[in-house]
């Protein structure tokens, strides 16, 4: 028993997640931040104090959930709740299979199955403001939104095929110590609808104003600007019953919870 | 109230709409009789439509009455080969670029299916040029991967029209592949052909300059400035030439439905040795004839028709020439046949042109010798055919040597140069033409004589021959003097 305690101590932030239903998380301190949408007359988002999963959830942990919960399982799951993609990776209803790494993030999930196995774990899905704020961290700073580099990186992904097989935690660790926020799965957020888009780009004039606003060339901020537009373009296209092979998701909690992850640890 | 407000608006829009195209269209009334007259036309049956991704087009509408028509289109965000060696992810319409292609008839109802491949990462859409209502269908589209939309629209002008997805940043959607052609024939069909095809020319956009190997991912910048690495047939250099060359037999008659995505340039659409009987202009009704260039908006088609007289091989090109020759907008049609005299006869005569008169000279070789003053040594030689290189022979054989497929031979790690350096100064001294075979690839073109002195000569093939992964022979002016002096090389058949 302690002896299990040192490992998964030792081995926390690569393989933490594959001995427990306990995702490890790290605590985010408030700040504000503009995002690309959603704040009125571009003034600043408080985020408050919260905590995130290090890692997106993996399919070893959401087999585990789904033993616990036998409704959410492929076969078992309403049509209202997830689409027939749901989980359509997987082999069968409590098998993932061997094309799939049980540390490869959890994708084919839809925003109610991803909701439900946050809230089983004490947890939430991260609100898109909280989400986009941890998002925008590189290694060093906070905000990195402004570096070239940093947007490259997020956009090379965008034609990097099938990342979705890979398991978690090889991409950066960003400023908060969170792994995967880009170059893995997109991921779901709480309100992922929030900010509506036609996907008529040429309709949405504001997001257009403020991609190509008559620019002869693209700067820093233009470039981030487009980075996290194909974010908010995608969210755009889903429904929350929607499952797709490139979009999993990591849960939140709020900051007064604290006390109860170690409880919960326990 | 509002509503009510907005459609009167509406109203008065399309009354002014109507108005204006009986002002344009007054002394061709029957098209807007037509226009009215295709809306009323009922459906008989339904039919899945047949895609063909190019240079392929799907068989003629003929004389079917309108149908249901369902289309079932799906995106595939895959990677491709834009050059050899140059590896670029493109976003399709049903896995080729152009995307597929649609062949109607007017009068259709398409149901159209929009389906977003599980793995894709984007969300996207389509907006066909061919529909008539708000975005093109694009309002009505957006698909997340994983999932389907289908929307419905009925086919009232006929005309080739373009395709695209509208989701942003549209320019980069376009600019990765995604755009095709949609044909709406008007009733009864085109007139017959012997031989369709599908051609659509498309800029790219990469990070590494036109042939830097490896996997080069697309440039917003240079988008943004319009200034292309790769404008192209078909979504790659040589996707329609050497093997893969679109084919003919001497008397048919050939259509082209002839496409130009974009994103940016305007394609001035021409094939070498060949005069377009007729070309719909702008992929609608009104025909032009006997035409040597058409030109392509960007988002805009032309249908061209020609009938091949001559046997041979007839190259498409953007004449915005650069673009062919350096940048990879280079098809060829091959015609095969018999050969006729009386429309071209092929050279008759060769001989020297001497406007003063006078006895027999050789002017550019003479010059061969006069210069030659000190030796070089290697590196200033290699430094001075570097320059060389550049104004003489970089425009055929590209910056670094890599040549155009099916075009122009590599100078790259060449087998061709490698294993005889004397054939090498024979070819630049006396020209070379015919069908070589350089690193396992025919070419067959004719690469003119250099007015060069044998130092120049010396100099510029030392450069290539100690660049590029070759194996670095260094040729001296004495050896060009002698290969020189020698009589040239009978010279390989021309046509």
């Amino acid at each position: 028993m302690f002896l299990q305690k040192k490992i998964s101590v030792f081995l926390a932030l690569f393989t933490a997640t594959l001995f427990g239903q306990q995702e490890k998380m790290v605590p985010i301190k408030e700040g504000s931040f503009v995002p690309l949408y959603g704040a009125t007359n571009k003034k600043p988002v408080k985020v408050a104090s919260f905590e995130i999963d290090v890692f997106p959830v993996t399919n070893a942990q959401y087999l585990a959930f789904l033993k616990k919960y036998p409704e959410y399982s492929r076969s078992k799951m309403k049509g209202i709740f997830a689409d027939k993609s749901y989980l359509s990776h997987w082999q069968s209803d409590f098998d993932y299979g061997t094309n799939n790494l049980s540390n490869a993030p959890v994708t084919n999930v839809s925003w109610f199955a991803a909701k439900k196995y946050c809230e089983c774990q004490g947890k939430r899905l991260p609100a898109m403001d909280e989400w986009e704020y941890v998002a925008m961290a590189d290694e060093k700073r906070i905000d990195a939104r402004t570096k070239e580099a940093f947007n490259k990186y997020i956009m090379s992904w965008y034609e990097k095929p099938k990342t979705y097989a890979n398991p978690i935690g090889q991409t950066f660790k960003n400023y908060w110590g969170v792994y995967d926020m880009h170059g893995l799965v997109w991921e779901w957020t709480a309100d992922f609808n929030s900010i509506f888009l036609s996907g008529e780009s040429r309709k949405d004039k504001d997001t257009d104003k403020n991609l190509f606003c008559g620019s002869g060339s693209v700067n820093a901020t233009d470039l981030m600007n487009y980075a996290a537009f194909m974010r908010y373009a995608f969210r755009g296209s889903l429904k929350a019953r929607y499952t797709t092979r490139n979009l999993g998701f990591r849960c939140a909690k709020d900051k007064v919870a604290l006390v109860k992850t170690f409880q919960n640890l326990r | 109230m509002k509503p009510k407000l907005n459609l009167k608006k509406q109203s008065i829009r399309i009354v002014v709409a109507i108005a204006m195209a009986f002002g344009l269209f007054s002394c061709a009334k029957k098209e807007d009789k037509d226009a009215q007259y295709y809306q009323d036309i009922k459906v008989e049956g339904q039919k899945e439509a047949e895609l063909t991704a190019p240079p392929l087009v799907p068989k003629p509408v003929g004389d079917r009455p309108a149908m249901k028509l369902i289309v079932n289109m799906e995106i595939k965000e895959q990677e491709g080969e834009m050059a050899d060696g140059v590896k670029y992810t493109y976003w399709t319409f049903g896995g080729s670029v152009p995307g597929n292609f649609i062949r109607t008839r007017v009068g259709d109802e398409v149901e159209f299916h929009l389906k977003n491949h599980p793995d894709n990462k984007m969300p996207h859409n389509i907006d066909l040029h061919a529909v008539t209502g708000p975005g093109g269908g694009a309002t009505s589209s957006l698909v997340a991967p994983g999932h389907e939309k289908v929307f419905n629209f009925k086919t009232i002008n006929p005309g080739l029209y373009v395709y695209h997805c509208a989701t942003a940043p549209v320019g980069m959607h376009i600019a990765n592949g995604m755009y095709g052609l949609i044909l709406v024939e008007p009733e009864g069909g085109l007139p017959p052909v012997d031989r369709e095809y599908y051609v659509m020319q498309g800029d790219f956009y990469t990070k590494g300059s036109y042939g830097e190997q490896g996997n080069q991912p697309f440039d917003m910048n240079k988008a943004i400035k319009e200034d292309p690495d790769y404008v192209v047939f078909n979504g790659k250099v040589g996707s329609i030439a050497g093997d893969k060359a679109i084919t003919a037999k001497v008397g048919e008659t050939v259509r082209i439905f002839m496409g130009n995505g974009g994103p940016n340039l305007v394609s001035s659409f021409h094939v070498i040795g060949e005069i377009f009987d007729k070309v719909h202009i702008e992929g609608g009704e009104m025909i032009n004839k006997n035409v040597q260039t058409t030109l392509i908006p960007a988002g805009g088609s032309a249908i061209v028709e020609f009938k091949v007289d001559v046997p041979g091989t007839f190259i498409l090109v953007d004449h915005s020439i650069f673009r062919a020759f350096n940048k990879g907008a280079l098809g060829m049609l091959k015609v095969e046949g018999d050969e006729n005299k009386k429309v071209y006869s092929g050279t008759t005569q060769e001989g020297i042109y001497l406007p003063e008169g006078g006895t027999i000279q050789n002017m550019p070789k003479e010059n061969g010798t006069a210069k030659s003053v000190v030796a070089k040594t290697v590196p200033e030689q290699i430094k001075s055919g570097k320059e060389l290189y550049g104004r003489t022979c970089f425009a055929c054989h590209q910056p670094s040597g890599q040549g155009i497929p099916n075009a122009f031979p590599p100078l790259v790690k060449s087998d061709f140069l490698n294993a005889n350096p004397d054939r090498a100064i024979n070819a630049v001294l006396h020209g070379l033409s015919g069908e070589i075979t350089v690193n396992g690839k025919k070419f067959n073109n004719v690469m003119t004589s250099q007015n060069l002195t044998d130092d120049e000569v010396a100099d510029v093939l030392t450069y290539v021959y100690n660049s590029w992964g070759n194996n670095k022979t260094v040729i001296t002016p004495a050896r060009v003097k002698a290969i020189r002096a020698k009589p040239a090389p009978k010279a390989v058949a021309t046509h």
